[in-house]
């Protein structure tokens, strides 16, 4: 680690006795980066950049907050309406959860495109589900505390999926909520973890660029840097691309806050909490909706495995199998760019993600292409042939041909299919059998043809 | 550790086990119970409190209620239903063949007396609340509950009928102490 210079004798003499001050400058200054980054390279900084937003505001909105069953919705009210600036504080840290969002989420795909977590990255790759995890945990926990009436039901329901475990369920459900049923216990507690989790995440996104400033950036080409020329310092060269990627997207996110604060959210959630009401539709936020779809699509038992179990089981895989990935994906090419049959697949995944999730944000049960007439004609017809059978003595059910019609909940099915086919199946043979364009020999002979000569 | 115990005196014995590793072991294992027992007040503390068991019955006067009326009352912080069965629903409960039941169950296993029927108003798929206390509620295709989350259907004695719940709604302890009152819990 080469010093910096250091004209100011008080710096020297601190950094003598702690040296932050090298270590910035390594980190930023010497810290050499593939010159060859894009612009998807921005949603890292950019994630970090949310991070710090949700804590600042978070910090002070729970300054005038109160965890309490009977006061929260009222002190969140409270907050919109007579707290200075409570309005604005409120609609960027709710808004600001869907952008850290959709933040990581582009992050994860420029991930999974340009083979960023294959070898030697996997831990870094591991550090960032774990962050991903802890985002959802927080989300979540978080959606719960202005104790409307969505907070309630999606508190409700989701909590209620941990006893779709045999035996252990029920008493870990109560255990989670501390009680019989989703009550200010509850509320406490979660208040209490979201609070806590964020701090959790700082730490892990220490390790997450512990671990990538280890062996560095990958690439849009995916091949390793060769040497000095194929780098450039990190400050001030990306720094500034940074800062006008997070102006751009400040542009989106201000649009949000100011224009469409609510639009984000549901309306139900303006209405306080009340148990014995469920809304009529429960919806989760929108990133957790290709989670939810996957929850959903089995509505059918496999063995002595019930359909609840099996739709828990399956979103949590969902996001486990990501740990697997650098082994499931067999393909020594790490950047999407040279994987002509692997790019159009990568194409699918995300239809199928979108699909997913415009899934989960739909009842289940309702036709995906037969009109709403049909449908009740149908099951009218069926239901008087069952009454007539049952009347005759005979079991109506086994008498009559149920109307087969197309559910939401089928498509759901099937894109669910795709996704885990994508990983468990898909990625290892494809990478075993696909046959990759040449790789370029360095990052720089594509930049400059005629220029410096390297790697030739 | 290895230099250190031999020049501490310990030499290994010929299977490679010395008093150092007994003590490494047994100090482990010390600390993990101890570890194990400092953690369960934390996370028993997180079960009920004592006062939240406390709520845990109440008493419901019976006599307002009319024939083909339900009702919702509030019992451990979740909703009860009571309803008072009219001879048709009471019937539509006790024909049906038990057998082909997911969750297979007589009428009579299910009430204490055929008039009332009492259900913790959960759904046992997901935890919302059915659908069907007031006379204008959809109430499914066999005319019980309706949960309009995931879209379960209950019959007249509270029985999953079809969607993805998996047992019946359940049925609370209760008793009657008189003919007009009922104790839940």
């Amino acid at each position: 680690m080469a010093a910096p210079a250091m004209n100011n004798r008080m710096i020297k003499w601190f950094d003598d006795r702690l040296p932050v001050f090298s270590f910035m400058h390594h980190q930023m200054h010497e810290y050499p980066t593939p010159r060859n980054l894009n612009y998807w390279w921005n949603f890292g900084s950019l994630a970090g950049v949310m991070l710090v937003i949700m804590i600042v505001t978070g910090i002070v909105l729970a300054m005038n907050y109160t965890p309490t069953a009977d006061l929260a919705f009222g002190s969140v009210e409270r907050i919109m309406r007579d707290v200075n600036y409570g309005w604005l504080l409120r609609y960027i840290h709710a808004n600001g959860a869907s952008m850290f969002f959709i933040v990581v989420y582009i992050h994860i795909f420029r991930g999974l495109f340009y083979g960023s977590y294959k070898s030697p990255r996997e831990v870094l790759w591991w550090l960032g589900i774990v962050i991903l995890l802890l985002m959802m945990a927080t989300a979540f926990m978080g959606y719960v505390l202005p104790w409307g009436q969505m907070s309630f039901w999606g508190a409700t329901v989701i909590t209620n999926l941990f006893s779709a475990f045999p035996l252990v369920g029920d008493a870990i459900v109560t255990w989670l909520w501390g009680g019989f049923s989703v009550d200010n216990p509850t509320l406490n507690r979660f208040y209490s973890l979201h609070y806590l989790l964020p701090f959790v995440i700082v730490g892990v996104v220490v390790l997450h660029l512990w671990a990538l400033h280890t062996h560095g950036s990958n690439n849009p080409k995916g091949i390793d840097t060769k040497g000095p020329q194929d780098s450039i310092p990190f400050h001030p060269y990306y720094t500034v691309k940074d800062l006008f990627g997070t102006a751009v997207f400040f542009i989106v996110y201000a649009a949000f806050i100011f224009f469409f604060p609510d639009y984000l959210g549901h309306a139900d959630n303006y209405i306080p909490a009340n148990p014995l009401v469920t809304p009529p539709h429960i919806v989760p936020e929108w990133y957790f909706l290709p989670f939810y779809a996957i929850l959903r699509a089995f509505d059918f038992d496999i063995w002595f495995m019930p359909a609840k179990l099996l739709g828990v089981l399956a979103m949590f895989a969902s996001i486990l199998i990501l740990f697997l990935l650098p082994w499931l994906d067999t393909s020594r090419v790490r950047s999407g760019t040279f994987r002509p049959i692997f790019k159009w697949f990568f194409v699918i995944l995300i239809i199928d993600c979108v699909v997913l999730g415009y899934v989960g944000a739909k009842a289940p049960n309702d036709p995906l292409i037969a009109s709403e007439e049909t449908v009740a004609q149908e099951n009218e017809a069926y239901n008087a042939c069952v009454a007539k059978a049952d009347e005759a003595g005979k079991v109506g059910e086994d008498e009559c041909d149920k109307p087969f019609v197309v559910q939401y909940v089928h498509l759901g099915q099937l894109a669910t299919l795709y996704y885990f086919f994508h990983f468990l199946l898909l990625l290892p043979i494809l990478g075993r059998t696909e046959r990759t364009l040449p790789l370029p020999t360095s990052i720089l002979e594509p930049v400059t043809k005629h220029g410096a000569g390297a790697g030739k | 550790m290895a230099t250190t115990g031999q020049t501490a005196g310990h030499a290994p014995h010929g299977d490679g086990e010395t008093r150092r590793d007994f003590l490494y072991l047994a100090t482990g294992a010390f600390g993990a119970v101890g570890v194990g027992l400092a953690a369960w007040p934390l996370i028993d503390s997180m079960n009920p409190a004592a006062d939240t068991l406390a709520l845990s019955s109440i008493v419901v006067d019976l006599s307002a209620i009319e024939t083909g009326q339900r009702i919702t009352v509030k019992w451990r912080g979740k909703p009860v239903f009571i309803d008072r069965r009219t001879e048709d629903q009471i019937k539509q409960a006790e024909v049906v063949n038990v057998a082909s039941l997911r969750d297979p169950q007589t009428d009579g296993e299910r009430v204490v007396k055929p008039e009332w029927l009492v259900l913790v108003g959960i759904c046992t798929h997901l935890g919302c609340v059915p659908l069907g206390q007031k006379s204008t509620d959809p109430r499914g295709d066999w005319g019980g509950w309706f949960c309009p989350c995931h879209g379960s259907h209950y019959d007249t004695s509270g029985r999953i009928r079809k969607g993805p719940a998996p047992t019946n709604l359940v049925v609370p302890v209760y008793e009657f102490l008189d003919d007009s009152t009922v104790k839940i819990g």
